[in-house]
């Protein structure tokens, strides 16, 4: 099992991250067309009030960036203190990985704030399918949610990765998870934007 | 000639000798060698298998569609058996007719046009013409088939639901497609179900893309440049950034359709509908709105399916010409371009929607420019071939086949883009003439030659020459008697998705109806030619030997078929482009690559 290539190691997850991301955006391009075509011409379009729960959502997850580049910045120092080469002959300590961690919580947070907010909503009677506002609201954030759970399995698979001895790919597996948790922040900046504007 | 020496690689290609990480050894078992395989080899061909089950179900639907057109009063045998409600006495009602159409498009553009010219012989192929030994992803791979192999079992599932399979359409107009079973047979849960297969399907393409732009951007071996990069490779790349944008649409599209069907949403659906004398329990959805995302994705599609045709054939005709392509470079900047125009034309589907003729007419310039590269790619073939002292095998002939009926095809290209003209052409045969030239036989054409070209490398040994020359000719005859009959009747005229032509004033049309029949007739037994060569050469071929066509890129460099990683544990450096033929002395080529055998500490 060798190959001979011309880019670094753990080159195919990033780029498969960045096509990943392309993926996404376009997807979510097309759902923001799909909103603005159905409501161009809609007579039942009924505009509602973002529940104010997902301001404080947005902050949660704004705040998981920011543990998670302590996280990035924290791992990467004590690697280098301890390896100093490619391999690593101890996992990494669980002090060691606590940023990451408290990324981990703060992702799962904002995952059970989502929640709360779709059964505020239906609590005012407002399902996927009482109007199309409604119908685009959980739609966006229901996918952008599971795409988040995919980024909470990314981030704990590295954290699996980093407890136990190994090489240095364990660090890119890091870095490709914290890329798409990073995007998955200005993904949902943007669909708070949209749905501020638009709902 | 390649003017760049092999010391001469960059210093970002430093030689670097990595142990591989596509983090899989060689399979142990059965299931991990043969169905749950990591391996791109096996689940090319799995592509491939997946592709030949599900053509050979499309074409048996075409089938007993020309039969009804063609003897609309006479019974097929058995069919009354089958479906004794939708056939009763073995006559179809219009309604099966429709749902007939619907999965014979569903199934040819989907699980054939996109699995095999793009899944099947990308996923076989690709990693060795770069000098990888395996995609940069092998369990996405591997999903990316299986999650196709569901996606196949569900469509085939609404075969077998009470209603039967739905009668939409392999594009599903909506409102259509999306009220429900009060809209006609097969709206219930069989057009559920084809919704369902065609998201999963969108999941499985992406997973596959995702691989193949990862593998070509970063698993290409010492000195393979993108400029060497072999022109199949070059085109599958394209076609994976393509799918990749095209299905990432299709997805929304599908969910949102699922949505309105099974959760009552009102994204396509307009309010005020009385279908089967009930009021749906909808409003204010946007019918056209189905039309442009999918159409987003449909036109992209055709260049999904026909540009790995492109790639093939550029990397072929050389190989029998004995000499390089014309304009190698050129060639990929038209794929390139063609690959960007595919997203600006998706309107031209849409003329008759009542669309502003501004519109039109904006939709209407990109689909003639985009004409502009594919016919400097045809002008470029057709000069590599001129002058050549071809070899004239069958991958050769199909090579050849391929721009014949693309550019048959091609050509009534021309008077559909132009919204004036398409407003009478649009709804009639002269449409289905076109995108089965163009789309259908050219892509199968394309498939034919990569089976024929790659055959011995897959399977270690030849096909039958003498067969697949009668299979080539046959089936040139076959297509062209078939699908050049409907231009006339298209001009003439006569309406398409219609179930048949008695009574109505289209009852002359009859009798060209019959020879086109017997055209389809004819050249679905011919394919059993080929079938019989595959099977037979599978087991009974003579002995192929590493590289019988005395070809240039990485694959032939291997045995056949190639060790479980490819390369033997070797590392093929690349010093040379894939089009060095025709030079002075013997042999005539240059390979591409030298393998070395790998550094011991490594």
């Amino acid at each position: 099992m060798h190959t001979a290539q011309i880019t670094a190691p753990g080159a195919p997850s990033r780029t498969g991250v960045w096509i990943g991301i392309a993926t996404i955006t376009m997807s979510f391009a097309a759902y923001t067309s799909a909103l603005m075509v159905r409501q161009g011409n809609a007579t039942d379009w009924h505009r509602f009030e973002l529940p104010r729960l997902l301001f404080f959502n947005t902050l949660l997850l704004l705040a998981s960036s920011a543990t998670l580049a302590f996280a990035r910045r924290r791992i990467g120092e004590s690697w280098n203190a301890r390896a100093g080469s490619d391999q690593l002959a101890r996992g990494l300590a669980p002090s060691e990985l606590t940023w990451l961690r408290v990324t981990l919580v703060l992702g799962i947070l904002f995952l059970g704030g989502q929640l709360l907010a779709w059964r505020q909503l239906t609590g005012q009677g407002l399902y996927l399918a009482s109007n199309p506002a409604s119908s685009f609201f959980y739609v966006l954030t229901v996918l952008h949610a599971l795409h988040l759970l995919g980024g909470i399995i990314g981030l704990a698979y590295a954290d699996t990765r980093l407890r136990v001895p190994g090489t240095r790919s364990a660090l890119s597996t890091l870095g490709s998870a914290t890329l798409y948790w990073h995007f998955m922040d200005v993904l949902w900046l943007y669909l708070m934007f949209l749905l501020l504007v638009r709902l | 000639m390649d003017p760049s020496p092999a010391l001469s690689v960059g210093p970002e290609q430093a030689h670097r000798v990595e142990p591989a990480h596509s983090g899989h050894g060689p399979p142990r078992g059965f299931f991990r060698k043969h169905v749950f395989s990591l391996d791109h080899k096996v689940i090319g061909r799995q592509y491939l298998d997946l592709a030949l089950i599900a053509v050979a179900t499309g074409m048996v639907l075409s089938w007993l569609m020309r039969f009804h057109l063609a003897f609309p009063s006479s019974p097929v045998p058995g069919l009354g058996t089958v479906a004794p409600t939708a056939a009763a006495g073995g006559i179809m009602t219009p309604e099966l007719y429709l749902a007939l159409m619907t999965m014979h498009g569903t199934i040819m553009v989907f699980f054939v046009l996109t699995t095999a010219p793009f899944a099947g012989f990308g996923n076989y192929v690709l990693p060795i013409q770069v000098g990888a030994e395996d995609m940069a992803f092998p369990r996405f791979n591997m999903m990316s088939f299986w999650v196709t192999f569901v996606a196949f079992l569900v469509l085939i599932a609404a075969f077998f639901v009470s209603e039967g399979p739905p009668i939409s359409g392999w594009t599903a107009y909506a409102p259509l497609s999306a009220l429900g079973k009060d809209a006609g047979p097969g709206l219930g849960l069989g057009q559920t179900l084809w919704a369902v297969s065609i998201a999963i399907f969108c999941v499985g393409q992406l997973l596959g893309s995702l691989n193949f732009i990862a593998t070509t951007l970063d698993l290409r071996t010492r000195g393979m440049t993108l400029m060497r990069m072999p022109l199949s490779t070059w085109a599958w790349f394209i076609t994976s950034i393509i799918g990749l944008i095209a299905f990432s649409v299709l997805l929304p599209a599908c969910i949102l359709l699922i949505l309105d069907r099974v959760a009552g949403t009102s994204f396509f659906i307009p309010g005020g509908l009385v279908v089967s004398d009930r009021l749906q329990p909808h409003e204010g959805g946007s019918p056209l709105l189905w039309q442009h995302l999918f159409w987003f994705f449909g036109h992209p599609e055709v260049y999904i399916a026909i540009l790995p045709g492109f790639g093939i054939v550029s990397h072929i005709l050389p190989v029998f010409a004995r000499k390089p392509l014309l304009g190698p470079r050129v060639v990929i900047a038209c794929l390139v371009a063609i690959g960007f125009l595919s997203y600006t034309v998706w309107g031209h589907h849409m003329f008759l929607s009542g669309m502003n003729p501004l519109s039109a007419t904006l939709f209407s310039v990109p689909t003639l420019v985009i004409t502009i590269p594919a016919t400097i790619v045809v002008l470029l073939w057709i000069g590599t071939v001129y002058g050549a002292r071809m070899r004239f095998t069958t991958p050769a002939l199909f090579c050849l086949g391929f721009i014949s009926v693309f550019v048959s095809g091609g050509i009534s290209g021309f008077f559909l883009a132009q919204p004036s003209i398409d407003t009478y052409l649009h709804g009639t045969y002269f449409v289905v003439g076109h995108f089965h030239f163009v789309m259908g036989v050219a892509a199968m054409f394309g498939i034919f030659a990569g089976t024929y070209f790659w055959f011995p490398k897959m399977f270690g040994r030849m096909m039958n020459e003498k067969l697949g020359k009668l299979h080539f000719f046959l089936t040139l005859i076959g297509v062209y008697c078939t699908f050049m009959p409907m231009h006339y009747l298209g001009l003439a005229g006569n309406v398409r998705r219609y179930s048949a032509f008695t009574d109505d004033y289209m009852a002359g049309s009859l009798p060209l109806h019959k020879f086109i029949t017997m055209a389809a007739l004819f050249t679905g037994a011919v394919q059993l030619i080929f079938f019989i060569n595959l099977f037979y050469s599978r087991l009974r071929g003579p002995i192929a030997p590493a590289n019988p066509w005395q070809a240039t890129s990485l694959e032939w460099s291997i045995p056949s078929p190639p060790p479980f990683d490819n390369f033997g544990g070797r590392i093929p450096t690349v010093t040379h482009g894939p089009n060095e033929y025709g030079i002075e002395g013997q042999p005539d080529y240059i390979m591409q690559a030298t393998l070395e055998d790998l550094p011991e500490h490594a």
